[in-house]
């Protein structure tokens, strides 16, 4: 009883003190208002703005996959052409084309070409443009396997749909003369999250077993038959490193940042092939013959004899007739820049560059955006 | 009320606006109810209440069903209430009953820190520290326990029992401050009441938290609450597939973790709707579950009052 009057006679003598404190607060608190409301009514929401200065800011949303390779060429270009801001958000693919189309970014990026239906609802026509490749690993922890392990099309997704579920499976030992596969359950681990790196990998799938197509289907979120959930990239690279006897699937950057192996896979022309920038290009490269005009293409299961199967283009999205001329302008020399001059930049960051012929291709393309 | 005519402009002024926040609350609520329901006009129309009780969840094929994530919200919801419950009252009772005056202000900072830490720290703690400790009490878990339903499925580590454990973690602090506060307002003039009749310690104790009860009933449901909608660690620990079991040891998925695994990916017009569908179920649920602990509250309150004259514990201790 005493202690608990003594606080509160103490407390009482502070309360003037307490009154002050808050009215300085909510001073503070409505200058940031002000000046928070005063610096956002300079940018309205719509895709970017001009000023008089000649100063061009573009706004563009989309896939998370590509935004290191993207948020680099938007610094570096900056630097050569510092009246050119581009801003870009990677909310994920889906966001992207969302974005784009209720027109609230100037551009939109996806790792998964827009579908017919988004298309038809889209309030002019859309230009898909590759701007990087990017390929996606099995990897795998197997405690006292060393060397590379190899894997085909059709054993991966008999293991995704959990018929194969032992790592001494026959179809695997086959896969793997002379290496002794531990008696030891396989641990699935996929994303959780809607990824372009799922979908990569559920299209390469598709393509080789016609029942994981039928059964499983293929888009950025699925319906997994079997195994764990892991939130981005980085979570299934973890919790395959931490639990002997998991396999998961990730871009090739996190699988060498996190010390994983990874392991090739059987092409279409039969030979064992492991991502390499190289492999990965070869893919795109052996694409490029049947490349359709629009660039919505999956390079998955090429053709090629160094082609790796499990590769992926990433696009941007731009309107062929924008508004807003001066970003158009802006923006397509940003993306001729991007195609010849930044791609040196994508194999360090884990990216594979495109081959010459689809970067012709699409230098031709990019006269299709009306700048008059 | 002959005063209130006499009410000054500056009266008015807060009463306005106290009162215009007041409702600002209300439409809040009522709007976000609103918008949930018209986002997924287009779900509710193809899957009616068949949406509640349908186990498939395929964006692939255009099937949503959320019971999967009902089931999970509520089951790890309710798991961490059991394990941290006992442990947060016990803390409030410790802290507020028997620790040393030197002792409380640290606990009671302890406790507070334990709150401000983000949910995505707990995560990752929960991936590099808790996962392996609770796979390697998976795989020495014996041959018998494993037979039962609730210790069924491979040792992975993540899944339900991870993330109930991080929930558990998570919701102490909140419920064991409400406690604590709940507790320290039992007035003294109670518990020297009850030793003057004669009580032991653990007697007065139990005629505080009697006195308490609907506080901590109240603290309790604060915590499902918070239970309930925690996103970011649950998702990185629950192992994210939607199934329906008792088992512990499965992975399982909440109505959070899906909203936050799949909204930014999803394209189609169905799917998006049925995102947001799942948003309104968490809400609807929500809502029930506040209601319910406020009737229960609201019953025990005029329970108390028709027997406030003759509290039972404290009888039951004079004997």
């Amino acid at each position: 009883m005493k202690t608990n009057q003594a606080s509160v006679d103490g407390n009482s003598g502070r309360v003037e003190a307490h009154v002050m404190n808050w009215r300085a607060g909510c001073v503070a608190l409505a200058c940031v208002v002000m000046v928070t409301a005063c610096s956002g009514s300079e940018q309205p929401g719509s895709g970017g703005t001009t000023d008089t200065s000649g100063a061009i800011q573009i706004n563009g949303a989309g896939a998370t996959f590509p935004n290191p390779i993207y948020s680099r060429w938007m610094s570096e270009y900056n630097k050569l052409h510092p009246n050119v801001r581009i801003n870009y958000q990677s909310q994920g693919s889906g966001a992207g084309i969302r974005q784009l189309l209720n027109k609230t970014v100037f551009f939109g990026a996806s790792d998964q070409p827009m579908k017919e239906e988004q298309l038809k609802s889209a309030p002019g026509p859309i230009l898909h443009l590759p701007t990087v490749i990017g390929a996606v690993v099995p990897i795998y922890n197997l405690p006292g396997v060393s060397g590379d392990l190899k894997f085909s099309g059709p054993v991966l997704a008999d293991i995704v749909m959990g018929k194969i579920t032992r790592w001494n499976d026959p179809a695997l030992l086959k896969l793997n003369p002379g290496v002794t596969l531990p008696d030891m359950p396989i641990t699935f681990v996929h994303r959780s999250d809607g990824s372009g790196t799922t979908f990569v990998w559920a299209d390469y799938l598709g393509k080789v077993s016609p029942e994981f197509k039928s059964k499983v289907g293929v888009d950025a979120s699925l319906n997994w038959p079997a195994g764990v959930g892991a939130k981005g990239n980085e979570g299934v690279a973890g919790l395959v490193k931490q639990t002997p006897g998991a396999l998961g699937y990730t871009e090739p950057a996190y699988a060498n940042r996190n010390q994983i192996a990874f392991g090739s896979v059987q092409n279409s022309a039969g030979t064992f092939v492991k991502a390499t920038p190289e492999s990965v290009t070869a893919a795109a490269s052996g694409a490029a013959a049947q490349m359709p005009e629009d660039f919505r293409v999956s390079i998955t299961n090429a053709a090629g004899e160094q082609a790796y199967p499990i590769s992926s283009f990433t696009w941007m999205l731009f309107y062929e007739n924008p508004q807003d001329k001066a970003q158009a302008r802006a923006m397509t020399d940003f993306m001729r820049w991007a195609l010849n001059d930044g791609q040196k930049y994508a194999v360090e960051l884990g990216y594979s560059p495109l081959p010459r012929n689809v970067v012709d291709m699409e230098m031709k393309a990019l006269e299709r955006i009306k700048l008059q | 009320m002959p005063k209130a005519r006499n009410a000054r402009l500056d009266e008015l002024v807060f009463r306005a606006g106290t009162g215009a926040f007041g409702v600002l609350l209300i439409v809040i609520v009522v709007a976000i109810g609103f918008e949930l329901f018209s986002q997924s006009r287009l779900s509710i129309a193809r899957f009616g209440w068949r949406f509640w009780t349908n186990d498939t969840w395929d964006p692939v094929m255009g099937e949503f069903g959320a019971r999967p994530f009902i089931w999970g919200t509520l089951y790890s919801s309710v798991l961490a209430l059991l394990i941290a419950g006992p442990i947060a009252i016990g803390i409030a009772i410790y802290i507020s009953e028997l620790s040393p005056d030197w002792l409380r202000r640290p606990l009671v900072f302890l406790t507070e820190l334990l709150a401000a830490v983000p949910s995505i720290v707990y995560g990752l703690w929960g991936i590099f520290v808790m996962v392996p400790l609770v796979r390697t009490l998976e795989v020495h878990t014996p041959d018998w326990l494993r037979g039962l339903p609730l210790f069924s499925g491979p040792p992975l580590g993540v899944g339900m029992l991870s993330a109930a454990l991080i929930l558990a973690v998570m919701v102490i602090p909140f419920i064991s401050s409400v406690a604590r506060e709940v507790l320290r307002s039992v007035p003294q003039a109670q518990r020297e009441g009850a030793y003057a009749l004669g009580a032991t310690r653990w007697e007065a104790i139990r005629m505080a938290l009697f006195y308490a009860r609907t506080g901590i009933i109240g603290a309790i449901m604060l915590g499902f609450g918070r239970a309930l909608g925690e996103t970011m660690a649950v998702t990185m620990l629950i192992g994210n597939n939607p199934q329906v079991t008792w088992s512990l040891y499965a992975p399982q998925y909440t109505m959070a973790a899906v909203l936050a695994n799949e909204f930014a990916e999803a394209t189609g017009e169905l799917y998006l709707n049925a995102l947001v569908e799942i948003g309104l179920v968490l809400f609807v649920i929500t809502l029930l579950i506040n209601l319910t602990s406020r009737s229960l509250i609201w019953s025990l309150n005029r329970q108390r009052r028709s027997k406030a004259a003759r509290p039972a514990v404290v009888a039951e201790a004079a004997q």
